[in-house]
């Protein structure tokens, strides 16, 4: 079995309810990953398509796993990455903990020289930093990038 | 919130402690043996670096079979990047936001 590329772990002050809410409602999704949406179903097979705020779509993948408010993963390859790479996973899991909520973040499965890679270790620690955010302050941070305009 | 930014911090101020995390930067999901192989210190001391990291959150370890993965976790840097960096800045172009409306004020007045 090969090991995970990426393993990142965030503390949220929030329930596991409400972070699985977070991690799953285009409604949060848009405030702190970049205004991307989810458009999927999320039924185990379905396809999923994360859409940039000027609707091109990002990301594409489908659900692997959905069990609330625990485990949730998905395939994801980015839009510049079709046909080159192969699709890479996303596990998230969240255990409360006391009065907080662990949330681990496994991504693997990355094509051997792939160049999402980059951009992914790039992305999660701002879109983990802006989710704590927003759970625990009721605000995302203004984070740029490249793309997003500016509020 | 600050607690764990004390930990972070002190996580941080030690050398040997950095140079590990840019070990795992360098080659991430390692085991203690495979850490221990190429540097400069004992198992023991490696053992404690990495239960104050592991405190600090900086890094998180896995389970593959028998053994035991340690990644490096770079949120907590981000955090306090934020907290620490991100505040300036924006404070930074905020000035600089008064004074363009000050001048075009005067231009307009």
């Amino acid at each position: 079995m090969d090991k995970p590329t990426y393993v990142y772990v965030t503390y949220i002050h929030t329930t596991a309810e409400k972070l699985w809410k977070a991690l799953t409602n285009s409604e949060f999704t848009r405030q702190y990953w970049f205004g991307i949406s989810f458009n999927t179903d999320w039924r185990v097979g379905s396809n999923l398509v994360a859409q940039n705020s000027d609707a091109s779509a990002g990301i594409t993948g489908k659900v692997l796993e959905y069990d609330p408010p625990r485990r949730l993963s998905y395939t994801f390859l980015s839009i510049q990455a079709q046909g080159k790479e192969e699709p890479t996973r996303v596990v998230l899991t969240l255990d409360p903990v006391g009065e907080l909520v662990k949330l681990t973040v496994v991504h693997d499965q990355f094509t051997a020289g792939s160049k999402t890679l980059e951009s992914v270790s790039q992305g999660w620690p701002m879109v983990l930093s802006g989710l704590k955010s927003l759970l625990e302050t009721g605000k995302a941070l203004a984070i740029p990038h490249p793309g997003c305009s500016k509020e | 919130m600050e607690m764990h930014a004390d930990l972070v911090f002190k996580a941080l101020a030690d050398s040997s402690r950095r140079k590990l995390l840019d070990r795992l930067h360098e080659n991430n999901g390692q085991t203690l043996g495979d850490l221990c192989e190429h540097i400069d210190m004992t198992r023991q001391a490696v053992t404690k670096h990495l239960k104050l990291l592991e405190e600090a959150n900086l890094v998180t370890t896995i389970w593959r079979g028998r053994e035991k993965l340690h990644y490096l976790n770079p949120i907590p840097i981000n955090e306090i990047a934020d907290r620490w960096i991100a505040k300036y800045e924006r404070d930074r172009l905020q000035a600089l936001d008064n004074l363009k409306r000050a001048l075009e004020d005067q231009n307009n007045g």
